[in-house]
C-alpha cells in the first residue's frame, strides 16, 4: 500500500480571515492531480498549509500522510516523512549554495534514520547532482550558487524541481510551477516532473492555467473556489475550463463577497 | 553610644595610574628621550581629561561604569606562557602552507616572530613597536600618534599614549607590494590591562595585507583592553586591514583607530567584533588625497550582556574622494549595540561620494540595537547616501529550508550565517573566513 494524503474537511485562516472552508481532497502515491481555480480561491494557501508554513492558522479539520497525523510535524518533519511543495516564489538565501543546501537536506534525512549516519560521501552527491541538473539542463554552475540568488524565474523553477528529483518526496505539491515560464521552460520543468513519475510518486499540480496539464496529464482535476472544492472530474475538466474559463464556476457557486 | 559607621569599599571611578607608573615603564624598556617624554606629555593630557561619561555624546549610550579599575588597571604581565596555550585555529598560516610575517604575543610578550625571507628583501619591516622606536627612530617617531591617532583624541587616548606596553610595527616601503600577508595575534591570558598598539606605515605606491586577531582566555576578573590603531595609506597605495576580536567577556575595550589615506590611494578595512563585555570602538578614516577610496566593513555579533559601541566617521579632507562604509550586526539574549556613523566634508571638498549602511539583525525581544547614521556636509556637488535598517529573523527564508527536511536550529543558523556572508566574504582568507563563520555559529546556536 503505497502512502497517502488526506485532507479532512480542512478550515484555515489568515488574520481571522477565513481562506479554506473545509477542503477535503486524499492523493495516493502514483496518482497525479491537478488543482485549478481562479486568484484568491484558497490554492496557495492549500499548499503552504499542508507543507506547514507557520504564517497560517489551521482552524479545523485534519491532514493525514502515510498514517501520520501531519498537523503535529514541523516543516522539516513533513520534508522528511516525504511531502515536497516547489514554491511558487522561492526565497533566495545569499551565502547558501545549492549543492550545500541539498546536501544538508539528503544528510538530514539520513541522519532522522540513523543518527550515527555520516552522511552522503561527497562524490556520491556530486555524481547525484550532475546527472539531476543535467536532466534539468541546468548549467553545473548552478550548484556552486546561492540558492535563488539571481536566479531567473525559469532557473527558480528548474532548481525547484531538481531539489524535488534529489529529495525523492512520496507525495510532491506543484504550487503554480508553471507560472512566470516560457513555452520552452515550462516543457523542461514539465519533462523534468514526468522523469519523477511513477508509482512512488503522488502529484498535486495547483495552476490557474490548463497549459502545464498537456505536459503533465493528471488523472484527476479538482476546482477549487472561495476555499472549497466544488467540483471534481477528469483531464476533460480541465479543457473545458481552459476553453470557458472560470466564469461559470463564479455563476453556479455565486459570488464570493 | 557610639554608631560605628563601615565604610563600604568602593571600586575606584577611573584607572588606578600615577605618573610614577609611566616613568617606570619607560625606564623599564630603556626608552630613548623623545618617547619618554612624549609618554609624559600624554600623561598630562590624561591628566586633565574627565572620564568620558553618559553626558558626552558619544558615550550617551554606552555605560561602562560597572568596570573593576581595581582588577582592570594593574599592566598584565606575562608569566612564562608560551604559544602553546594560542588557540591552534589562529596559529595556522593564514593561506596555503606557508607562514607569512607572523607576531604572537601572550599578555603583551612576544612568545612568536618570524618575517619570511621574502618580506625581508623587499625591505618590509614588521616587528615590535619597541624595537621598531630604537631601531627604526627616523620613521617612527614622526608618525607614532601624531598624523593618525593623537593622544588628545580622548580620555582612553591619552592613557594609552601614556602607557602602551607592546604594539606591532608594519611598514612597507615606496612602491613595494608586499608578497605575503601579515599576521599578528594578541592572546590575553589573565586580568588586567593591556595596551597595544597598532602601527601601520603604506609607503606611496606599496601594497600590504596585514590581518590582527585579539582575544583571551576565560578570566575571573576584569581586563581593560586601551588600544590605539594607525594606519597610513601613502599615495597610491592600497592597504588591506581586517581585525578580529573574540575577547573574553570580562573585557572592557576602549580602543581608537584611525585611518589616513593618500592620493588615489585604496583602503580596505574590515572589523570584526564578537568578545568582549563592553566595547567602545573608534573607527575614522580621512581621506587626505584626491582620488582616495575607503572602504569600511564591519561585523559584530553580540549576545548575553554584550555592549558594543562602534562609532565611525568618513571624513573626506579632499576632493573626488569615495567613501563606502558597512556594518551587519546582530543582537541576541539582553545584549545592546550602539553603531553610530558620520559622514564629513568641508564646503571646497566638490565631487565626494560617501556611502553608510547599518544593518542590524534583532534575534531576541530584549535585545537592543541603535543605528545612527549622519551626514555634516558642507559642499554641494556631493553624493551621499546613508541608511540603517533594523528586522528580525525572517521567518520566510527559515520556512524553505525546513520544507527541505533541515530542522529549525540549522535553517536559522543559514539564514543567519547568509546576512553576515556579504562581508565574511570581504576577507581574503578562507582560513580565517571559516573560523569567523564557526565563532558566529557558536554564537548564534549557544544558549543562556
Amino acid at each position: 500500500m503505497g502512502a497517502a494524503l488526506e485532507i479532512r474537511n480542512l478550515h484555515v485562516a489568515i488574520d481571522e480571515k477565513p481562506i479554506l472552508r473545509g477542503v477535503n481532497l486524499t492523493i495516493k502515491q502514483g496518482e497525479v492531480h491537478a488543482l485549478m481555480g481562479p486568484n484568491g480561491s484558497g490554492k496557495s494557501t492549500l499548499a503552504n498549509v499542508l507543507m506547514g508554513n507557520p504564517a497560517y492558522e489551521v482552524t479545523a479539520g485534519q491532514i493525514i500522510f502515510d498514517g501520520q497525523d501531519l498537523m503535529e510535524l514541523e516543516p522539516d518533519e513533513r520534508s522528511r516523512a516525504g511531502l515536497f511543495l516547489a514554491f511558487q516564489y522561492p526565497v533566495s538565501i545569499p551565502g547558501v549554495t545549492l549543492a550545500n543546501f541539498l546536501r544538508l537536506a539528503i544528510n538530514a534525512r539520513m541522519k532522522a534514520e540513523d543518527p550515527d549516519s555520516k552522511g552522503i560521501s561527497v562524490s556520491e552527491f556530486r555524481k547525484l547532482m550532475r546527472e539531476k541538473m543535467d536532466q534539468l539542463g541546468m548549467d553545473h554552475s548552478f550548484a556552486g550558487r546561492y540558492l535563488n540568488e539571481g536566479f531567473s524565474g525559469g532557473e527558480k523553477k528548474r532548481a525547484e524541481i531538481l531539489q524535488m528529483a534529489v529529495l525523492r518526496p512520496k507525495i510532491a505539491i506543484l504550487d503554480e510551477t508553471d507560472s512566470g515560464l516560457d513555452i520552452d521552460a515550462l516543457r523542461v520543468v514539465s519533462e523534468g516532473v514526468e522523469r519523477l513519475r511513477g508509482p512512488e510518486l503522488g502529484v498535486l499540480v495547483i495552476t490557474h492555467y490548463q497549459r502545464i496539464l498537456n505536459y503533465i496529464k493528471p488523472e484527476f482535476v479538482h476546482v477549487m473556489y472561495d476555499g472549497q472544492i466544488v467540483e471534481t472530474g477528469g483531464p476533460e475538466l480541465a479543457l473545458h475550463l481552459e476553453e470557458a474559463g472560470y466564469e461559470w464556476v463564479r455563476e453556479k457557486y455565486g459570488a464570493a463577497e | 553610644m557610639v554608631v560605628v559607621r563601615q565604610r563600604r569599599t568602593m571600586a575606584p571611578e577611573s584607572p588606578v595610574y600615577t605618573q610614577a607608573d609611566v616613568e617606570a615603564l619607560s625606564e623599564r624598556y630603556n626608552e630613548p628621550q623623545w618617547l619618554r617624554e612624549s609618554r609624559l606629555a600624554a600623561w598630562e593630557l590624561y591628566e586633565e581629561m574627565p572620564m568620558p561619561s553618559l553626558q558626552d555624546e558619544d558615550w550617551r549610550r554606552t555605560d561602562y561604569r560597572h568596570i573593576r579599575w581595581d582588577q582592570a588597571s594593574p599592566i598584565v604581565e606575562a608569566n612564562g606562557a608560551s604559544l602553546d596555550i594560542v588557540p591552534q585555529e589562529n596559529l595556522e598560516p593564514l593561506s596555503g602552507e606557508e607562514q607569512g610575517g607572523f607576531i604572537v604575543f601572550v599578555d603583551g610578550k612576544i612568545v612568536h616572530y618570524e618575517i619570511p625571507e621574502a618580506l625581508k628583501a623587499q625591505g618590509v619591516i614588521f616587528t615590535d613597536l619597541q624595537t621598531a622606536c630604537r631601531e627604526h627612530t627616523e620613521i617612527v617617531r614622526p608618525r607614532l600618534m601624531t598624523q593618525a591617532v593623537l593622544p588628545g583624541d580622548g580620555k582612553f587616548a591619552a592613557l594609552h599614549a601614556a602607557l602602551w606596553t607592546y604594539g606591532v610595527f608594519v611598514y612597507v616601503p615606496r612602491g613595494v607590494a608586499a608578497q605575503l600577508p601579515m599576521h599578528v595575534v594578541i592572546y590575553n591570558t589573565r586580568p588586567g590591562a593591556s595596551l597595544g598598539h597598532m602601527l601601520v606605515v603604506a609607503e606611496d605606491g606599496s601594497q600590504a595585507t596585514v590581518l590582527v586577531d585579539y582575544l583571551s582566555a576565560e578570566t575571573d576578573a576584569h581586563s581593560a583592553y586601551i588600544g590605539a590603531t594607525e594606519l597610513l595609506v601613502g599615495d597610491n597605495a592600497n592597504l588591506q586591514y581586517v581585525a578580529l576580536q573574540d575577547w573574553n567577556r570580562e573585557t572592557f575595550e576602549f580602543h581608537h583607530q584611525r585611518a589616513r589615506v593618500g592620493r588615489d590611494a585604496n583602503l580596505d578595512w574590515i572589523v570584526g567584533t564578537m568578545g568582549g563585555q563592553v566595547v567602545k570602538q573608534y573607527l575614522e578614516m580621512e581621506l587626505d588625497g584626491q582620488g582616495a577610496f575607503g572602504r569600511m566593513s564591519g561585523m559584530f555579533f553580540a549576545d548575553h550582556d554584550q555592549l558594543f559601541d562602534h562609532d565611525t566617521q568618513q571624513i573626506h579632507n579632499a576632493p573626488l574622494t569615495t567613501s563606502d562604509l558597512l556594518f551587519k550586526g546582530a543582537a541576541k539574549d539582553r545584549a545592546r549595540t550602539v553603531w553610530q556613523g558620520m559622514i564629513k566634508s568641508l564646503p571646497q571638498m566638490q565631487k565626494i561620494d560617501g556611502f553608510q549602511a547599518s544593518r542590524n539583525l534583532l534575534l531576541s525581544d530584549e535585545a537592543r540595537m541603535d543605528g545612527i547614521p549622519g551626514l555634516e556636509i558642507e559642499a554641494d556637488d556631493v553624493r551621499c547616501t546613508h541608511a540603517a535598517t533594523f528586522g528580525t529573523l525572517e521567518e520566510e527564508p527559515v520556512f524553505y529550508l525546513m520544507s527541505r527536511g533541515i530542522p529549525r536550529a540549522e535553517a536559522e543558523l543559514m539564514v543567519i550565517e547568509g546576512f553576515f556572508d556579504e562581508l565574511l566574504e570581504r576577507i581574503p582568507f578562507e582560513r580565517v573566513r571559516e573560523r569567523l563563520r564557526a565563532a558566529l555559529d557558536r554564537k548564534i546556536v549557544g544558549r543562556e
